[in-house]
């Protein structure tokens, strides 16, 4: 349950406050209304993100470090950072300070700072699975059923697994287990953890579309007509990637991809516009089941 | 948590199992593989053993982006347990890594495979090898300078930059006005106000490129 009183730091991310706006505005409303309290930390930076740990780990350690720093100073111990990337990247920094000393003095001596390394961070999967575990049911005030979603964790919510608190990092099932929370059914699919292609979006956007196109052809190839991402870099991959694939490939069926953030705010009653469902390029119709029920309500 | 085996039980006794192999020829080319300068390197930036790697080869067949490239994953730790540093470092294969942990996290000796090629990467930027990768290298450097100036990515300027150090101007052209138009694509850059530690971080860590060797 999430605790009374309890505020958690929030680091959005740079793609939070550009092109994944519409994950940080659903996030933000679904937290307001379940009574959980983020609070923004104060001149956060880039946590470096894939371009800074591929090609020089001192800099990535030094950029991760210092908003676990800035949220040490600012009082805040626990952080939920919504970006599958910046979480991955906060946990591994704060696993090898922990694990190697070197590194510790070496971040300290780059951020003249000394850091207690001690802050936790929550991905938007533990936020609603563990810490506020129930909240979504009991605010619900529609039934999302008739959406049949294929649940997509990607790389970095599920791994490594020595750094991640989750069930199973090959056969997860904690992402199901919210969406269920809203009344949508759940598919059983092949590609929930296999990578969309990450940071080669724009360099590669070729291994991008092929990589992409085979998650999107096995969810519906299962059944699905929705898809649901925790992570903005899987987001414009699946769902601006459908533009190319439907020029590369006539006949690729669209299917639309929503945040979990997204469809949990639907549940809590939220409008399309209010999420920012509207942003995406795959356009989001709910299925007449759940329209029914509004125009009854 | 994964199961494994190295906590004591496989480091074996001597005396232990069959006698080591008389050694051939081939051994006698890289007499001291093990402490070449890239196997050096690449333990002092991962924290762990190359030779954990026995070459079962299952990283290599769960990669997603296996099919694109010319040496399999495998191949590149081969290399540098072999201390064949010219190969390794000129292999475009930790360049296409795409960093998803798939075998990290599958491999049955615990290797951490996708730290590995992080600190491949990094020595061969370090020794100023250039990739033939070079859209990927140029959207990292590309990245990191929007992060260097204003404490955080900002994309407009990130594609901009990418485009003209790639020259390749057309490419997602047709996105960009949707993409502005959402509000996706800020024209102007979100700055950090502690801009200072931001630079420091950056003067303090940069590699100063060297000529190959």
């Amino acid at each position: 349950m999430a605790d009374a009183g309890l505020t958690y730091g929030y680091f959005p991310g740079c793609s939070q406050k550009g092109s994944a706006r519409e994950y940080e505005m659903s996030l933000l409303k679904v937290a307001g209304k379940l009574g959980i309290d983020l609070k923004e930390i104060d001149d956060w930076s880039c946590c470096g993100a894939t371009s800074a740990h591929a090609t020089n780990h001192r800099l990535a350690n030094a950029l991760a470090m210092r908003n676990m720093l800035l949220a040490e100073q600012q009082g805040l111990e626990t952080l939920v950072a919504p970006c599958a990337a910046c979480f991955n990247r906060l946990i591994t920094t704060k696993a090898e300070c922990r694990n190697h000393p070197e590194s510790k003095k070496d971040v300290e001596e780059l951020l003249s700072a000394s850091v207690s390394n001690t802050t936790s961070i929550l991905n938007v999967i533990d936020l609603f699975d563990k810490a506020s575990n129930g909240l979504i049911g009991s605010g619900r005030v529609r039934d999302m059923k008739g959406l049949k979603a294929a649940c997509y964790y990607g790389c970095l919510l599920v791994r490594p697994p020595e750094l991640i608190d989750t069930d199973d990092s090959e056969q997860p099932d904690s992402m199901e287990r919210i969406v269920k929370a809203t009344g949508a059914d759940v598919v059983e699919w092949n590609y929930r953890t296999e990578c969309c292609g990450a940071a080669h979006s724009i360099s590669r956007r070729d291994i991008v579309v092929d990589l992409s196109k085979r998650i999107i052809d096995d969810a519906l190839m299962h059944g699905a007509n929705v898809i649901i991402v925790a992570c903005p870099m899987c987001h414009t991959n699946l769902d601006m990637r459908q533009r190319v694939m439907r020029r590369m490939y006539p006949s690729h069926k669209e299917i639309p991809v929503l945040y979990l953030t997204e469809l949990i705010g639907l549940s809590l009653g939220f409008t399309e516009s209010e999420l920012g469902i509207d942003l995406h390029y795959i356009r989001f119709n709910m299925p007449n089941e759940i329209m029914n029920q509004t125009a009854q309500a | 948590m994964k199961n494994s085996f190295r906590n004591g039980f496989h480091v074996l006794q001597p005396g232990f199992g069959p006698a080591a192999p008389a050694k051939t020829a081939s051994d006698e080319v890289y007499p001291n593989a093990a402490h070449s300068y890239i196997a050096k390197e690449v333990a002092a930036k991962t924290f762990q053993d190359v030779n954990l790697c026995y070459q079962c080869g299952k990283c290599s067949a769960g990669c997603p982006v296996r099919d694109y490239m010319a040496d399999s994953p495998n191949k590149v730790v081969r290399f540098v347990q072999l201390g064949l540093e010219q190969a390794a470092l000129n292999s475009t294969t930790p360049w296409l890594c795409a960093g998803c942990l798939t075998c990290s996290t599958r491999c049955p000796n615990d290797f951490n495979l996708a730290k590995f090629m992080d600190a491949v990467r990094e020595i061969s930027i370090e020794k100023g090898v250039k990739t033939k990768e070079k859209e990927i290298s140029s959207f990292h450097e590309a990245f990191l300078r929007q992060v260097r100036l204003f404490g955080r990515s900002y994309e407009a300027g990130l594609v901009a930059d990418y485009k003209l150090n790639t020259l390749r101007l057309l490419q997602d052209v047709d996105s960009a006005p949707g993409m502005i138009l959402k509000g996706k694509l800020s024209v102007l850059p979100h700055k950090v106000k502690d801009r200072k530690t931001i630079k420091n971080i950056f003067g303090k860590t940069t590699h100063k490129k060297k000529r190959n060797g």
